[in-house]
């Protein structure tokens, strides 16, 4: 192993690990807020209740998003240092504003929350709660711009041997990383969703507090059902976008090697065969199904893999794979929304629903990380669309010291996953304290 | 100029990190010599609770603005130093989430094993930055290129253990002198006598460190050119004297106060010595990394001091705030209130 693939596992590993968590913040912290604020409008004790009980799991997730992103932001200079030198100038400076003015926020504001019961007035103590959620989310944005600008680099100009600022304007409002962040902040609603609705469905099957987790599963049932409908909807969008800036990671998506000029097809089933550059199942071929959803027109053309050289194109089959697993996960998610839906007003009677619902939770989190493979595997070799190539992006360093760094930090994740797994668990099925 | 102003902030940034995770990183170090009992243990992890993470963040700052604003110096620090950064993340890994996990299961071994984690995690920070510091102080070993020739020990050598020494025992004064203001009591009496102990192996060690670095430094030769700037010394020296008078005086907030100016100043003493350069380099002085050669573009720089000059003061607002509500004496109504760690 080298330098180069050590340090692609290891970016691959912290970038997975953190983003175990960071979902369920941006989702989760948003519902915690509005069950708050219902409280502190309706004087419910049930809300306070729900708002400690859910605010508990959070915060157990929060602390592991916090202290995995810390090793995410070094490792651009220890593993990634001829990136950073080329890319400083943009992508450095859009974590520094991210770090000044979202993660001050919501780190100081959190700590306000969780000590601050009893030292604030309820009304404020929900203004931190709002404060943390809001800081979050627009965490994500300035992490995104960043990453939209390895996907779709804008506002830059080639000088010195590196990418220089030309236009901030380009890039804080590069169309293609705004489509990121909000299928990012999206499907992290549905996780949030689908994880409240998941571990009330298990206190509802066992007819434990059935009020506070009616309320917290309908609360988890709209999130669900509202942003099951705008990914599905706003993730075409989105394609569609790549397919015009990225057209080899569509070919990718799609397992596509032929170019086709006057409409491409698609097919439900296929299997690809990356070695011989086909596909080797196939079956259910819609002619110019593919050139309709990218292009919106049954004929439009569409470039297959081999207008490539080998070596320019991303992995084939990961990437197919990944995506045929977010658009499906993405279609499952809006069934089991309606199915729900159609079950909320009893929910106790239906046992089947629940019972689905309680192992649903992991699969948001699938469909998350999968979204997140055929983003950044699909762009595969660029580490910057079109300007640097991966392999030119890493440091000058020893294979021995990362391939420590790569054993001593999958260990302690996985320590830490585990512990993390078991507390979670353990306080969801506990339930909330006692009124 | 701009890269003259970015360079002062980034000096800044650093200080501002050391001087306030030192508090908690210095106070988790000592746990071992401070609490007795579990209650302490309890009141140490409290006394923190709401202030680490926030602190923490500005290392996260002083992280980005060094790749925003000196890409090179980023790549060239963080490559160079690749193994004591990793162990400076694991090690603060460690610590936030033993923070956070200790308190939730009752079991003495599960406490036990977060608390070894979380003295572990906050000794090795503070005992790393030091090391690192001091090297960067006394230049290390890149060549044209940027590349590192070395390796972790490298670093280990006689003036950068002397570094560590010295941030591991600000930091630990720094910390029982917080959690000194924090308490009644016994904890009080304990903390504070720590401090008194600590205080006079700390005027050792920075006098020593401080001719050491006459020796194995540049950092006294922009002084020498304009020994005017030798007047920021009064500070951090008249901070150490006057802090042995108010832990006499048993006026902690005042002390803390001290050796906050202390160790921000310090720092800054130390970042003013190694101007221009950023990463001197031991091999060659002209391969070294300076404000000029390792800087970003003048847009970057102009976009990003309007964004600091705006929302630094903002969190120094809210974190004071922070600060003045939730920094007061810990009751025993304090430690039956569930909420928190």
């Amino acid at each position: 192993m080298d330098v180069l693939l050590l340090s692609r596992l290891q970016f691959a590993m912290a970038t997975m690990f953190h983003f175990i968590f960071v979902p369920l913040t941006l989702g989760l912290s948003v519902l915690v807020a509005i069950m708050e604020t219902k409280y502190v409008r309706t004087g419910d004790e049930t809300y306070k209740r729900m708002t400690q009980f859910w605010g508990k799991l959070f915060v157990i997730n929060f602390v592991l998003g916090v202290v995995t992103g810390i090793t995410l932001e070094f490792q651009f200079g220890t593993n990634w240092s001829k990136y950073s030198e080329y890319v400083g100038d943009i992508f450095g400076s859009l974590l520094a504003i991210e770090a000044t003015v979202a993660f001050f926020l919501e780190s100081t504001f959190l700590g306000a929350w969780i000590f601050g019961w009893k030292k604030l007035s309820p009304k404020f103590h929900a203004v931190c709660i709002w404060i943390v959620a809001i800081a979050s989310n627009l965490s994500a944005l300035w992490i995104i711009l960043a990453n939209g600008w390895m996907q779709h680099p804008v506002g830059y100009i080639m000088r010195n041997g590196r990418a220089e600022l030309n236009s901030f304007t380009d890039v804080i409002t590069n169309g293609f990383a705004w489509q990121q962040f909000l299928h990012n902040g999206f499907g992290s609603f549905i996780v949030g969703g689908f994880f409240v609705m998941g571990v009330s469905a298990y206190h509802l099957l066992r007819k434990n507090e059935i009020e506070l987790f009616t309320k917290s599963f309908k609360l988890g049932l709209y999130f669900s059902l509202i942003f099951s409908f705008a990914v599905a909807l706003q993730g075409h969008a989105h394609a569609q976008e790549v397919s015009h800036n990225q057209p080899e990671k569509l070919a990718a998506m799609e397992a596509l090697w032929e170019t086709h000029e006057d409409g491409a097809p698609m097919a439900l089933f296929l299997v690809p065969d990356e070695k011989n550059e086909t596909n080797s199942v196939e079956i259910m071929r819609i002619p110019g199904a593919l050139s309709f959803l990218a292009f919106n027109s049954f004929s439009a053309p569409v470039k297959g893999l081999k207008e490539w050289p080998k070596e320019d194109r991303p992995p084939v089959t990961l990437t197919f794979l990944s995506f045929r697993a977010m658009v499906g996960l993405g279609t499952l998610f809006i069934l089991l929304s309606l199915w729900a839906w159609k079950s909320r007003n009893n929910l106790t009677e239906n046992k089947l629903l629940l019972t689905v619902l309680m192992f649903t939770v992991p699969l948001p989190y699938v469909s998350m990380w999968a979204g997140w493979i055929v983003a950044e595997v699909g762009r595969q070799p660029w580490i910057v669309y079109g300007l640097m190539k991966t392999s030119d992006a890493v440091s000058p360093i020893a294979t021995s010291q990362v391939a420590f760094s790569f054993f001593a930090l999958t260990f302690l994740y996985s320590v830490l996953g585990l512990a993390e797994i078991f507390l979670i668990t353990k306080f969801a099925l506990k339930g909330p304290e006692k009124a | 100029m701009l890269e003259t102003i970015w360079f002062l902030l980034w000096g800044v940034l650093w200080a501002v990190y050391f001087m306030l995770d030192g508090y908690d990183l210095g106070l988790g170090s000592m746990i071992p010599f401070l609490a007795k009992s579990e209650t302490d243990r309890q009141i140490i992890y409290k006394s923190m609770g709401p202030f680490w993470d926030g602190n923490e963040v500005w290392l996260i700052a002083a992280g980005g603005v060094t790749f925003a604003a000196f890409p090179k110096a980023y790549a060239v620090m963080f490559s160079g130093l690749y193994t004591a950064l990793m162990l400076l993340l694991i090690a603060l890994i460690l610590r936030g989430v033993a923070f956070e996990f200790r308190g939730q299961l009752e079991s003495k071994l599960w406490r036990k094993f977060w608390d070894t984690l979380a003295i572990i995690g906050s000794f090795v920070p503070a005992l790393l930055l030091g090391v690192a510091f001091a090297n960067i102080f006394q230049g290390i070993p890149i060549d044209a290129e940027g590349v590192f020739h070395g390796n972790l020990f490298t670093l280990l050598n006689a003036y950068g253990i002397g570094g560590g020494i010295l941030f591991v025992l600000l930091f630990a004064n720094h910390g029982c002198l917080w959690l000194a203001a924090r308490t009644e009591g016994e904890l009080n009496v304990r903390a504070g006598n720590m401090s008194s102990i600590i205080w006079p192996v700390l005027v050792a060690v920075y006098v020593a460190f401080l001719a050491l670095s006459a020796v194995y430094t540049k950092l006294l030769s922009n002084y020498l050119q304009n020994p005017a700037l030798l007047l920021i010394l009064i500070i951090p020296i008249f901070s150490l004297v006057a802090m042995r008078s108010m832990i006499s005086a048993r006026k902690w907030w005042k002390a803390w106060t001290l050796s906050a100016a202390l160790i921000l100043t310090t720092t800054m003493f130390g970042i003013i010595g190694l101007f221009p350069a950023l990463l001197p380099s031991s091999l060659n002085p002209a391969f070294s990394v300076t404000t000029m050669n390792g800087s970003s573009s003048q847009m970057t720089l102009k976009i990003m001091l309007c964004v600091a000059l705006v929302m630094v003061p903002i969190v120094i607002i809210y974190q004071a705030w922070l600060h003045k509500k939730f920094a007061t004496k810990i009751t025993e109504e304090n430690l039956a209130d569930h909420h928190g760690y």
